[in-house]
This record gives structure tokens, sequence and C-alpha cells, in this order.
């Protein structure tokens, strides 16, 4: 007793632990029969106290499985994954909408969802109408309200328009108006799923703007596809793969790197072929040894050897231009192409070279190369590759920036 | 301040006192999403329509109509009712629309909210309240034209419509008890809705909506257990000023009502996590 005394007084407000989550499991049905029928089953279960463990049924499969984790007010925990991995169900779950099969979540303070913006919105009723309506589903009271309308019209920046019916809104408009009611609640817990996609850039500002700012009195839990993001207000993230913890920590980096990394397809894929030649060999060079590798240190020099195989006489040889993408599919760099007066050795209809730059300057990551072959003066294309090659480039520093230039401060 | 605690997990590891604590509290704390929710829904049901209002009450006008015109024509026999029979009818029919509105309210408000289910969390008991706030308006603008109807009729005002209000209330209860229990299975399947639907329309004729209890026989029977009977003949007894001779039967049906829609209430709190999980 008197140890938890103590510990309660040592708590700061800033360090308390708002959610706690323990080996959270939650199971989906497949077939949607089944799973009604499952449904009534659970409905009797639950009245009768729900106390028998849970095990797959037929056609059943674990959406979320043995997630546990911990966050302290003034933390961000970024879920990230692919499409279906279980991230919104574990939201969901969170926000108390389902109830986990396994597990077990503790949440202190007031919860706040930035789920879908604009809930309970009339389309029929005006803005400053629906502005009562989702503000009573938020949990707001019409006192509450009505000192904050100016406040809400003015941050939507709909002042114009406030009177009019909704359904005559713009989408970015509606989610304007929906954030800027959310945006009203004070919550010791804040639940994000992927709403700040939409809207424009001065919207999506304004949104990391009103999160910047409660983020220090907040407990974020932020679900995205959006890496920029996810680095910019994380600190602590899980990647989740089909229901399971793939990685789970504060590395925010490197947890990025894993989501892209399962991204990694290694198929090169033909865009465009005209048939008049085709990609043989394609290798990155070690700059030492000169043998096929798929990494550099930063600095090093890039040495990439083609070999193509022609399947028509050429008069003068085609033009090379290779693009450099990174795990974003940003295009970052091209290698300068060919002059198209410097002839590359053509030897039974096989032309090969190496293509070099020196001193490599791309910040530590995974890049990709696509392939643009074209000919003649107006430069019709030949051939169109992307994803011949990926290599990783190695470096201690994580930064976002393509480019890690050299530089000297005198 | 101290912080509220949440704790979310398979087991159900409140008992009904704790259950019904919570579930009455957040019928308090959400007094004000259920007036605005009935509010919005109201608002907009008018702003989109010419007829607004009269869509509440032409269909049981249509069916007294039907009735009183089979009557008066000789077609159908109806037992003396003690009052003049369009009098009855209508009073019976809208009477019943009141009961069958109040029966699938609690279904209406919780289906047309499904996209916000899942998406936020907020008392789900406001979806039921703002039923309940929707059926008193809907019911009040159908009594007020009983009422016209009766003194069209010549009946007189009788000191007894004072209490009518409360008869109703009792009635709109007991309908939306009966829809609450119906609810969460009817969430995950249609079926149920439609066989509420259908059972509801032979309902009416063992229940004196539109003829008055027999004199003898089975359908005496069946229609004085009916706990739908002693409902519809107590609000007409009020209105037309006859002495209600089902009132005993009608505080028997009001007593098990208080209890059972406690009762309904808890179900559908525990039920909407798994309809929010299976049906959306």
């Amino acid at each position: 007793m008197s140890q938890e005394l103590k510990n309660h007084k040592q708590q700061t407000p800033n360090n308390e632990v708002l959610v706690k989550v323990e080996n959270l499991s939650k199971k989906f049905c497949k077939d949607l029969k089944t799973s009604l029928w499952y449904g009534v089953q659970d409905l009797v279960s639950n009245l009768k106290g729900n106390k028998t463990e849970r095990e797959l049924r037929d056609q059943e499969f674990w959406a979320v499985k043995e997630i546990s984790f911990e966050l302290r007010r003034g933390e961000c925990l970024g879920l990230i994954g692919h499409n279906g991995a279980g991230k919104s169900t574990l939201l969901k779950i969170l926000n108390g909408l389902i109830n986990p099969d396994a597990g077990k979540v503790t949440i202190r303070g007031r919860v706040g969802a930035l789920i879908e913006l604009g809930a309970g919105f009339n389309g029929i009723l005006t803005g400053r109408e629906n502005i009562y309506n989702n503000g009573a589903i938020l949990g707001f009271s019409r006192k509450e309200i009505n000192e904050k309308l100016d406040e809400i019209i003015d941050f939507a920046e709909i002042q114009e328009f406030i009177d009019m019916p909704v359904q005559n809104y713009s989408s970015g408009m509606k989610v304007r108006l929906g954030f800027a009611i959310a945006a009203q609640m004070e919550p010791d817990v804040l639940l994000i799923d992927e709403v700040l996609a939409v809207g424009d850039l001065g919207f999506v500002l304004k949104c990391f703007k009103t999160i910047d700012k409660i983020l220090p009195n907040t407990a974020i839990i932020f679900v995205s596809h959006s890496m920029p993001m996810i680095s910019r207000i994380c600190n602590q993230i899980i990647l989740m793969e089909k229901g399971l913890t793939k990685f789970q920590g504060d590395d925010v980096a490197k947890a990025i790197d894993l989501y892209y990394q399962s991204f990694v397809n290694n198929e090169s894929n033909v865009v465009f072929d005209d048939g008049s030649l085709s990609l043989e060999d394609i290798k990155l060079l070690d700059p030492q040894s000169g043998e096929a590798t798929n990494q550099l240190n930063w600095g090093e020099d890039l040495s990439l050897y083609f070999s193509f195989k022609l399947n028509r006489t050429f008069q003068e040889s085609p033009i090379f231009k290779i693009i450099i993408f990174d795990k974003e599919q940003r295009p970052v760099a091209i290698l300068k192409e060919n002059d198209k007066n410097e002839t590359i050795a053509i030897k039974n209809n096989i032309i090969q070279f190496v293509v070099s730059h020196k001193n490599i300057q791309l910040s530590k990551g995974v890049y990709t190369l696509n392939l643009l072959v074209a000919e003649g003066r107006i430069q019709a294309p030949l051939l169109r590759t992307n994803g011949i090659l990926t290599f990783q480039i190695i470096h201690e520093d994580e930064i976002w920036p393509p480019f890690l230039l050299e530089s000297s401060f005198t | 301040m101290e912080l509220e605690t949440k704790i979310y997990q398979k087991e159900n590891n409140l008992s009904p006192g704790n259950l019904l604590k919570q579930s009455l509290g957040d019928i308090y704390r959400s007094r004000f999403l259920a007036r605005q929710l009935a509010e919005r829904d109201i608002k907009a049901q008018y702003r989109q329509s010419y007829l607004g209002i009269i869509w509440a009450f032409i269909t049981p006008l249509a069916t007294a109509a039907v009735w009183v015109f089979l009557n008066m024509s000789g077609t159908i026999q109806v037992t003396d009712t003690g009052i003049p029979y369009p009098v009855y009818a209508f009073t019976g029919t809208l009477l019943w629309s009141i009961m069958r509105e109040a029966i699938n309210s609690p279904a209406t408000s919780t289906s047309s909210a499904r996209g916000i289910l899942s998406k936020i969390n907020f008392p789900k008991e406001a979806l039921i309240i703002s039923g309940i706030y929707k059926l008193l308006f809907n019911s009040s603008i159908k009594i007020l034209l009983l009422v016209a109807l009766v003194f069209l009729f010549g009946i007189g005002f009788h000191w007894s419509l004072l209490l009518l209000p409360f008869v109703i209330l009792g009635a709109l209860l007991f309908g939306t008890t009966i829809g609450l229990f119906l609810t969460p299975i009817s969430m995950l399947y249609k079926d149920v809705g439609k066989v509420v639907g259908m059972g509801f329309s032979f309902l009416m004729y063992i229940t004196p909506v539109v003829y008055p209890v027999p004199g003898e026989g089975i359908m005496r029977t069946v229609m004085e257990i009916n706990p739908f009977t002693p409902i519809i003949l107590t609000s007409r007894d009020l209105i037309t000023g006859a002495s209600p001779d089902y009132l005993a039967y009608y505080f028997v049906v009001l007593a098990a009502t208080v209890p059972l829609f406690l009762l309904a209430l808890m179900a559908y709190r525990i039920s909407i996590p798994i309809i929010v999980e299976r049906s959306n």
C-alpha cells in the first residue's frame, strides 16, 4: 500500500501511463453468414459473463494477435503496416467500439478519436446546425459549443458558407469543419486514423500545428501510411503484419525501413518495349573487388554494369537514362545520359558498358533504378523498365532528405 | 484531477447493478446528445418535404377510412362500440400507429447510426432516448389530431383527457421496451425486422383496434390476454370519457414494463460492440 502511495507521489503529470495494452487479440470471421451466427452466440455468451477462453472457430482468423504496449502522456505511438495488418481494428478496440477476444486495455482519461471527421452531419442541415450535431456526438455540451462556435467557424475558414446546407459543401470543406470541431476536444488520449490524408496542404499543416499543440499533454496513437508524417510526430512505433507485432520500439527509422523493405519487390517490370533491344544483365559493382553487390557505403563510387542484347542494327548507340528512386518512389536523381557522339562498342549484337558516378552522396536508405532507352533526335523510346536494380546506401546517420552532401564549415 | 479509467476486455465483469448504473449514468450524461439527434432528424425530415407531418398519420387515417367505409356500407358488421364508429376506428388506428412506431424506434435509431457507431465512441443510450423524443413529437401531433376528431364527432371534452399523455407515455415505454429487446438480434439479421413487421399486421386483428373485444369465444380470451389490449382500450376510454375497464391490466403491463425496460437497456449496452463488429 505504502509502495503504491509512493509511486503515485513520484508521478509527475507528464509521465503517467495513460494507455496500457496487454496481450490484446481480436479475431474476425471470413464468411458473413457464419460471422452473424457467431455474433448470435457471442450475444448469448456476453450476457452470461463471457469467462471462457476463446479459440478460433471455423472460418476465423486473428486480425490482431498479442499486441502489448504502454503509452505515457506526451508520447506518440505510430502504427504502421500493410492494408489489413490490423491497425484500424486495434484502434477500434482502443476506442471501445469493439471488444477484444483476449487481453486487456486500460485507458485513463478522456479519449478523443480523429477517425471520422464530421460524424453525425446531416446533409440537409446547415453547417452551423451540424456543428451542434457533431459536437454533441463528440461529447460537448450545448454550452461548450455555444462558447466555441466562433472559434470553430474561424478555424474551418468557412464563415461565408456556414448557413448553407452541408450537402453543398465540397469534401474538403466538410473535413475542415469536422476537424475544426474535433480540434476543440481536449483529450488525454487521442486516436488518429488516416484522416489527415484528405484536405489540401494548408489544411494538413493546420492539423499538424494543432496536433503539435496538444501533443505535450496527450498520448497519441497515430495510424498512417505516410512515413514522413509518422517520422515527424511519433517517438514510438509498432510495425504490424497480419495482426502480429513485427517490430516495436522507439527506433522509428528502423521500423520505417522494415516497412519499406516489406514492399521491396525484386522483380523488374517492363513498362514499354518495342522489341529492338533487351536488358540481359545489370550489376552494381563493388568498388574494391569489382564483384556484384547490392550495398555501397556513402561516399563510394557507384558503378553499374549493363549488358543489352540488340535485336536489330543500330546506326548510332541509343541513349540510356538511369533514374534513381527512393523507397517512397520519389525520383531523386538521374545519371547524366551518354553523349550521342561517343559510340559505345557493339559486339555480336551485344552492347555492354559501365556507368560510373564518383563519390555518391545519397543519404542512407534503399534505392531502386529505372531505365529508359531511347533513340535518335526525338528520343523515341525503345525500352522502359522500372525497378531494374535495388541497392542500399550505408551510413550511420538517419536523415530524411535524399542527399547527404559532403560539406566543410570554415 | 482524477482521471476516469476505462478497461476493455473480453470478460464482462460488471455486476448487473453496475451495468445498470453505467447505463443510466450515460443516459443522463448524453441528454444533450439525445435531444440534438432528435432535433436533427425531425428538422431534416420536415425540411425536405412539403407535406411534412401529414405523412405521419396518413396511413392510419386511410386504414380507418377503409374500415369506416366497410362498416357503413354494411360489408362488415362491427358490434356496437358505444361511440360513433368513425371515432372508434380513427382512435384505434392512430393509437396503433403510435405503438407500431414505438416498437420500431430503437432498431431504426440504432440502424441509422450504424455509420458513426463503428467510428466514434459515444453513449449509445442516447440513440434510444432520441428515439423516444422523436416518438413523443410524432405522437403528440397524432394525439392533437385525435382530440380534434373527437370534438368534430361531438364527443366533447372530458377531464379524463388530461390523463391521456401519461397513458401514452406508458404505451411508448412499453413499445420501446419490446423494440429494444429485439434490436440486438434484428441488427444482425434483417429477417427479424420483416417478421416483426408481418407479425404486427396480424397482431392488429387480435387487438381491439377497429372492432371491440367480442362478448365471448376464443377471440375474447386471446384479446384479453394480449397486453396491447389494455393500452389501446385505456387510451381510447380516456379520450371518449368512458370508464376504463382495463385499467387494472394496464397497470400490470406498465409495472412489468419498467423493470423489463431496464433489463433491455442492459442487454442493449452489452450487445452494441458485437453489432458494431459483425454488421458494419
